[in-house]
C-alpha cells in the first residue's frame, strides 16, 4: 500500500488539489469551463476518444518515445545509470505535443473554429500550430514580446503553420503576460474559441486534463524501464516550469514510494539573488494567478514578482498546483538548477551523446549531474529530455558572444 | 445596516437609479486619489468603487491595464488604499466604497488581516473579479463578520442555475458584465441587457447594477432604463490617462463627464 494512494484521487470536484488549484476566473468564463469540464469527463471515460487519441500520439507524433541509455555520460558521472525519455524525437520536438493533440481532439468535438494559445519557449505555440493546421482551425498564438526576441525560429515556424502570433507587450512581456492576454482573448471570443493552455496550470479542468494528457510519458517510461533494466527506477528527474512535463513523467508513478521524483526548477542567477523562476524551490508564498492557486512568486503587496530564467519555457512566477500539494506532502522534491549549471549541462551532452537538449530540459540534466554520482552503478535515473534545443541555438550563440 | 444598503433604500424611495464611478487608486499618483474621490461625489456618485492596482489584471483591457501600471509605479499596495479610504472618511461619512479588484493583492496581506483593515478604515464591500461563489467559502464569511459586502458579478454567460447561487451568494448589489469582454471593450446593447436582467429579478432582490460599455449620457440613459445602477470605470479612467501629466486637471474632467451621465439618468422617468 503506497503512502500516496489518495493523491491519484486528485483533483476535487471542484478542481482542488489539497489548498490548491481550483477555478479563479472572472465570470464570463464560467460556463466555458463548466462545459469543458463536462466534454471532458465524459470523453475520458469514452473508448473511441482514447483509441482516437492513441491513433494519433502513434502515428503524427511517432509515439513511443525511446527511453535512450546515455552510457557513455552515466560512465562519465561514476554513479547510476541515466536513461533519456526523449521527448526530443516527437513530432514538434516537445512533449508538448502531447497535450494539444489532446485538446486539438476536445476542440474539434466542440465545433469551435478557432484555437488561441499562450507561449513561453514558443514549443507550445508550435504544437498548437501544428495541431491547428491539421485540423483546418484557425489559430492564434499570445507570445511575450520579449520571447518573440529570444525564439525568433518557432515565432518563424508558427508563422509557417498558419498561425497569427501576437507580441504582447504588457507587464513583464514573458509567458504571464502572454497568458493574461490569452484570458482576455477567451473572455472575448468564448463563444467561437477553444483556449489550449500549455501547462498543469490554469483553472479547473485544465491542470488535469493537460496532466492526463501528458501522462502517457510516464506510462511508457514505466513499462519501459521495466523491459529494459528489469525494475522501476530509483529517481526520476524533469524540469518544471508550469510542470507539465514533470507531471506527464511523474504521474504514472506517484504510489510507487520507492521511485524519488525531482522538479527542477529555473534557478536563473541563484535562488538566493531573488533573480530566478523557483516559486517551488524558493518557498514563494501562496498565491492566486490565472485561475488556480498556487505557489506564486510576488512581493509584499501581492504584485507578481518578474522572473528571470535563461530559458523563455520556464520563465514564469507560477507552478501548476499539483506539484504544489506534492511539495507540500513530500512526494516530490523540488530544487533548482541555476543558469551556468545548465548550460554546462547543455554543451555536456551535446558533446558526450550528441543529443542537444533543449534548456529547459537541461535543467532536468543539471541536476542529474548532481545526483548521479551520489547514487551507485546498479542503480537507474530517469530523466524527461522533455525537448530538443534547435531552437535554443541562438541563445547559446548569443552567450558564446556569436551572431548569426 | 451598510452604507451600500443605505444608500440603495435612499435611492429606492426616491425612484432614482445609482451611479457608481470606478477609478484605479494611485493613478495617475496616490497624492490625488482622495481628492478624486470627493469630485466623483460632487458630481453624483452614490457608490465609489475604488480599483486595488494588480500587476496582472486579467479581466481589464489597456485603458485599466495602464492604469494600475501608473499606480504601480509609486509603488501602490493595499496599506496605502486603506489610509486613501480612512482620508476621504474625514470628510464623507456617508457614500459607500466598494474595493474592486484581484485576489492575490488579499492573499498575501491574509484575508482576516485585509477584512479588518479595510472595516477600520471604512471600506463598506469588496468585489474579487477573480473569486467566483464557488472559492468565496472562506472569504465570504470574514468579509461578513467585518460587516463587508461580497459584491458578485454576473455576465451574460452565466446560467441561470449558476445565476440562483450567485444570487444567493451576493450582497450589497449585483454587477452585471454587460459584454463578452474585458473592461473599456465596446458599446454595449441596451436590448441585450435587459433581457439578461429579466430573469434575475425572480431569483434575487438585491440591486442589478450594469457595467461595462458604458462611455457618456446617452449609453448611462439606455442602461438606467432597465437596471438599478450604472457603473462606468474606462471611460473616467481614460480622462485620467489623457491628463496625466496635468493631473490638477483631471477632477475637474471627471465632474463634467460624471455630471452628464447623472443628469441623464435623473432626466429618467422614475423607477
Amino acid at each position: 500500500m503506497s503512502k500516496f494512494s489518495d493523491l491519484t484521487r486528485l483533483p476535487d470536484a471542484r478542481g482542488h488539489f489539497g489548498p490548491y488549484g481550483g477555478r479563479f476566473v472572472s465570470e464570463t468564463l464560467s460556463f466555458a469551463l463548466d462545459d469543458l469540464e463536462k466534454t471532458y469527463m465524459r470523453l475520458r471515460e469514452d473508448p473511441g476518444f482514447q483509441a482516437e487519441f492513441d491513433y494519433d500520439l502513434a502515428h503524427y507524433v511517432g509515439r513511443p518515445s525511446p527511453l535512450y541509455h546515455a552510457e557513455r555520460w552515466s560512465k562519465q558521472l561514476g554513479g547510476a545509470q541515466i536513461w533519456l525519455k526523449r521527448e526530443d524525437l516527437n513530432h514538434t520536438g516537445a512533449h508538448k505535443v502531447n497535450n494539444t493533440i489532446g485538446q486539438a481532439l476536445l476542440a474539434k468535438m466542440s465545433g469551435k473554429p478557432r484555437v488561441i494559445a499562450e507561449t513561453g519557449a514558443g514549443q507550445h505555440g508550435v504544437a498548437t500550430a501544428t495541431v491547428a493546421a491539421r485540423l483546418g482551425l484557425k489559430c492564434e498564438v499570445y507570445m511575450g514580446a520579449e520571447d518573440v526576441q529570444r525564439q525568433k525560429l518557432n515565432v518563424y515556424r508558427m508563422r509557417l503553420l498558419g498561425a497569427n502570433v501576437i507580441a504582447v507587450e504588457s507587464g513583464t512581456r514573458t509567458l504571464k503576460d502572454a497568458m493574461n492576454e490569452a484570458l482576455r482573448d477567451w473572455v472575448t471570443n468564448v463563444d467561437d474559441t477553444f483556449y489550449i493552455i500549455g501547462t498543469v496550470a490554469g483553472p479547473h479542468p485544465y491542470p488535469m486534463l493537460v496532466r492526463d494528457f501528458n501522462a502517457v510519458v510516464g506510462r511508457e517510461a514505466r513499462r519501459q524501464s521495466l523491459e529494459e533494466f528489469g525494475k522501476l527506477p530509483d529517481a526520476l528527474i524533469a524540469c518544471v516550469g508550469g510542470g507539465s512535463n514533470a507531471m506527464g513523467l511523474f504521474y504514472p508513478f506517484v504510489e510507487d514510494d520507492d521511485v524519488a521524483m525531482y522538479g527542477v526548477e529555473a534557478g536563473g542567477d541563484g535562488v538566493e539573488t531573488g533573480r530566478h523562476a523557483a516559486p517551488l524551490a524558493s518557498n514563494a508564498p501562496r498565491g492566486v494567478l490565472h485561475g488556480n492557486r498556487t505557489y506564486l512568486m510576488s512581493d509584499e503587496g501581492g504584485q507578481v514578482a518578474d522572473t528571470h530564467s535563461i530559458s523563455a519555457g520556464l520563465d514564469y512566477p507560477g507552478v501548476g498546483p499539483e506539484h504544489a500539494l506534492w511539495k507540500d506532502v513530500g512526494r516530490v522534491q523540488y530544487v533548482a538548477a541555476n543558469d551556468d549549471a545548465v548550460l554546462e549541462a547543455f554543451r555536456e551532452l551535446t558533446r558526450v551523446e550528441g543529443i542537444m537538449p533543449a534548456l529547459e530540459s537541461a535543467h532536468a540534466l543539471a541536476h542529474a549531474k548532481v545526483l548521479a554520482p551520489t547514487l551507485r552503478p546498479d542503480q537507474n535515473i530517469v530523466v524527461n529530455l522533455s525537448g530538443r534545443g534547435d531552437k535554443d541555438i541562438m541563445t547559446v550563440a548569443k552567450i558564446d558572444g556569436l551572431e548569426f | 445596516m451598510n452604507r451600500i444598503d443605505e444608500r440603495f433604500a435612499e435611492l429606492k424611495a426616491q425612484g432614482r437609479r445609482a451611479l457608481i464611478p470606478y477609478i484605479t487608486a494611485g493613478d495617475p499618483a496616490p497624492r490625488y486619489t482622495v481628492g478624486f474621490m470627493h469630485a466623483l461625489v460632487e458630481a453624483g456618485a452614490d457608490v465609489i468603487e475604488l480599483g486595488v492596482p494588480f500587476s496582472d489584471p486579467m479581466a481589464d483591457g489597456p485603458v485599466i491595464q495602464k492604469a494600475c501600471e501608473r499606480a504601480l509605479k509609486h509603488g501602490v499596495r493595499l496599506t496605502h488604499l486603506f489610509e486613501m479610504v480612512r482620508e476621504f472618511r474625514q470628510r464623507d461619512d456617508q457614500t459607500p466604497i466598494v474595493l474592486m479588484g484581484y485576489l492575490n493583492p488579499i492573499e498575501r496581506i491574509g484575508l482576516e488581516a485585509f477584512a479588518e483593515q479595510a472595516a477600520a478604515a471604512g471600506v463598506d464591500g469588496v468585489l474579487t473579479v477573480d473569486m467566483p461563489p464557488e472559492e468565496a467559502d472562506e472569504f465570504g464569511p470574514i468579509l461578513k463578520q467585518q460587516g463587508l459586502a461580497s459584491i458578485f458579478l454576473v455576465a451574460p454567460t452565466t446560467s441561470q442555475e449558476r445565476a440562483a447561487t450567485i444570487c444567493a451568494h451576493g450582497e450589497g448589489y449585483l454587477y452585471y458584465v454587460a459584454l463578452k469582454g474585458v473592461t473599456g471593450a465596446a458599446t454595449l446593447n441596451a436590448a441585450d441587457v435587459a433581457e439578461h436582467l429579466a430573469p434575475l429579478r425572480g431569483l434575487t432582490d438585491l440591486p442589478l447594477c450594469v457595467g461595462f460599455g458604458i462611455r457618456d449620457g446617452a449609453s448611462a440613459a439606455e442602461v438606467g432604463k432597465v437596471a438599478d445602477g450604472v457603473i462606468v470605470g474606462s471611460a473616467l479612467v481614460n480622462r485620467i490617462a489623457e491628463h496625466a501629466e496635468r493631473p490638477e486637471a483631471i477632477a475637474g474632467e471627471l465632474k463634467a463627464i460624471l455630471g452628464e451621465m447623472r443628469q441623464a439618468l435623473d432626466a429618467l422617468p422614475a423607477h
